[in-house]
């Protein structure tokens, strides 16, 4: 089983809720950082690495002797990340896809693919829990294939859980997809709410199931508690604005290690996903 | 005309909380929500629409199921995996039109994709530029762009002063597209661990893009320890911390009211972002 913590707004506590729920549990658990720009399971992890492997995305080299300067890649380029001058070719790598067009449709056979590095990926293990993490490289844009590195090492005998980045674009749905259900966390504020009626639609848009964990519930008005019954979304966790918590956060340590009480809070969270997941139509 | 773009790597640190009481401080301005997939400026400001645009960027294929002779070749060339059993799946496909190319029966099209809208706002703070991705939809860092493309016109025709810009969190697409050029950026942080990581990331980015950076402490007192490490990284890397501001419940009573923090309450913190403004606009105004 897949389980995905995603939230629309930055900020409302998906690595603690990840970190937290991977804790509790007894059976084999994996997490998998896939917030590449900014990953922070592993500050509360503390995991020891063993396995590390850059991630790499194709960009053109064009070879000057070979090419006509005949235009064909440029043309053909959906980014133009190529562009053919009459004497030059440049290539912009920063907005190259990798789509390998250029390279295959080119007629004299001039450029080839070379890898170019715009991150990399950590495994290893916290104790008992499997860990894997990417890390996008400082200046580059393209969150994606590092995200899509990361799933690579998902191992679907256990339950993997994916923390996800902030947002709803690109990023977020790479991370999602493929996620049996995704906990969507979020604070009872406008903001909190906005952003969680704009990540629901993109989960119905996926066709991903998904329930709330509403934090640092408290402060802040009903807007999210209403929105949840009208759309007939499960509120499966909350969890209240709280000192102790938010000092224990600002130091890494995860909550269930803070507070063990809290253990039993998200075995039964588990428990819930686990029954959702199972009664699913589509499965 | 100058351009302040609000960052902070970690999300939920009090970008837009900050943004949307500049906007109330700050004379002649444009204001722009470069948070294009998760916009919440707009709360706070409560805009009337102007204009709207649609926004259409980049393409998707799509295969003709009469025309198609299931040769496979399409499959075998597409490096995004986003092609099986002869159909494509858009939300993978990243429209580059290789397959469009190949196709030996001519059966590929490529669409154009409506990926938003973008929106030109009149608050009574001033101006507005902001933006909706569609969902799901990918080019978010194309339609920042668009969004400070505009806001800058706005800025040069009415000749205003600053343009004031809540930038997305992260340090990938987006955030780019919202930093460079841009005169300054205001880091704002928290002292977690989390938020001192994160800082440090986007610290990284801005030094890349050589965009001079303040630092601003929100929350400082929830852990005066961390703080104090954020001091010490700021002073480490050259980069200016200028403001602390404690916890206080009033950011989050003045939201639910769709109020900017300084109009609903003239003390404590409000005081402590006038006097943020302050160094932002003197250190502008050095540039």
């Amino acid at each position: 089983m897949i389980i995905s913590v995603a939230s629309g707004k930055g900020g409302t506590g998906k690595t603690l809720v990840a970190t937290s729920l991977a804790l509790s549990l007894e059976e084999q658990v994996q997490l998998l950082d896939c917030d590449v720009e900014e990953p922070n399971a592993h500050v509360f992890l503390k995991p020891n690495f063993t396995k590390r492997e850059s991630v790499y995305v194709l960009i053109p080299r064009v070879d000057e002797e070979k090419c006509t300067h005949c235009g064909e890649c440029s043309e053909i380029c959906a980014y133009n990340a190529i562009a053919a001058m009459k004497k030059k070719v440049l290539v912009f790598p920063e907005l190259c896809h990798g789509c390998g067009a250029c390279s295959y449709l080119c007629p004299e056979e001039a450029i080839s693919e070379v890898g170019k590095e715009v991150g990399v990926v950590e495994i290893g293990h916290s104790n008992s829990i499997q860990f894997a993490h990417g890390t996008l490289n400082v200046g580059e844009v393209m969150a994606p294939p590092v995200i899509r590195k990361v799933k690579e090492h998902a191992n679907h005998e256990g339950t993997v859980i994916i923390d996800v980045s902030p947002g709803t674009s690109c990023p977020v749905v790479e991370s999602i997809r493929g996620s049996d259900l995704c906990l969507l966390v979020t604070e009872p504020t406008p903001f909190g709410l906005n952003d969680l009626i704009l990540a629901v639609e993109v989960l119905r848009k996926l066709d991903i199931p998904c329930g709330v964990v509403l934090n640092r519930a408290g402060v802040g008005d009903s807007g999210v508690e209403e929105y949840c019954l009208k759309e007939n979304i499960p509120i499966l966790l909350t969890i209240p604005l709280d000192t102790q918590i938010a000092g224990d956060y600002s130091r890494g340590i995860p909550l269930v290690e803070g507070i063990p009480q809290w253990r039993g809070h998200f075995l039964e969270l588990f428990d819930r996903v686990r029954d959702m997941v199972q009664n699913e139509p589509s499965q | 005309m100058k351009e302040l773009v609000v960052l902070s790597g970690k999300g939920g640190t009090g970008k837009t909380s900050l943004v949307g009481s500049f906007a109330a401080i700050a004379q002649s301005k444009v204001l722009a929500d470069c948070d294009v997939d998760a916009a919440d400026l707009h709360l706070l400001l409560s805009p009337t629409a102007k204009e709207e645009n649609e926004f259409w960027s980049g393409q998707v294929a799509l295969i003709d199921e009469e025309k198609c002779t299931k040769c496979g070749i399409c499959q075998d060339i597409c490096h995004f995996h986003a092609i099986s059993d002869f159909k494509v799946d858009p939300i993978s496909c990243e429209g580059c039109g290789f397959c469009y190319h190949v196709c030996p029966d001519e059966a590929i099209m490529m669409k154009d994709c409506l990926s938003g809208h973008w929106f030109i706002s009149e608050t009574r703070y001033g101006p507005l530029v902001h933006a909706r991705l569609g969902i799901a939809e990918e080019n978010s860092g194309k339609l920042v762009a668009l969004v400070r493309q505009n806001a800058r016109s706005i800025a040069e025709r009415e000749d205003l002063k600053y343009i004031i810009t809540d930038g997305p969190p992260g340090i990938g697409c987006p955030v780019i597209s919202s930093l460079s050029g841009a005169n300054l950026a205001l880091l704002v942080t928290e002292p977690t661990l989390s938020g001192i990581h994160d800082l440090e990331r986007v610290v990284g980015v801005c030094h890349h893009f050589g965009v001079p950076a303040l630092v601003c402490i929100n929350k400082y007192d929830i852990n005066e320890d961390n703080t104090r490490q954020i001091e010490r990284f700021c002073s480490g890397q050259g980069v200016e911390m200028v403001s602390k501001i404690p916890v206080d419940n009033v950011f989050t009573e003045a939201l639910i009211r769709g109020l900017p923090v300084v109009e609903y309450c003239r003390n404590g913190v409000s005081k402590e972002i006038g006097r943020l403004w302050e160094a932002i606009s003197t250190r502008l105004g050095r540039q």
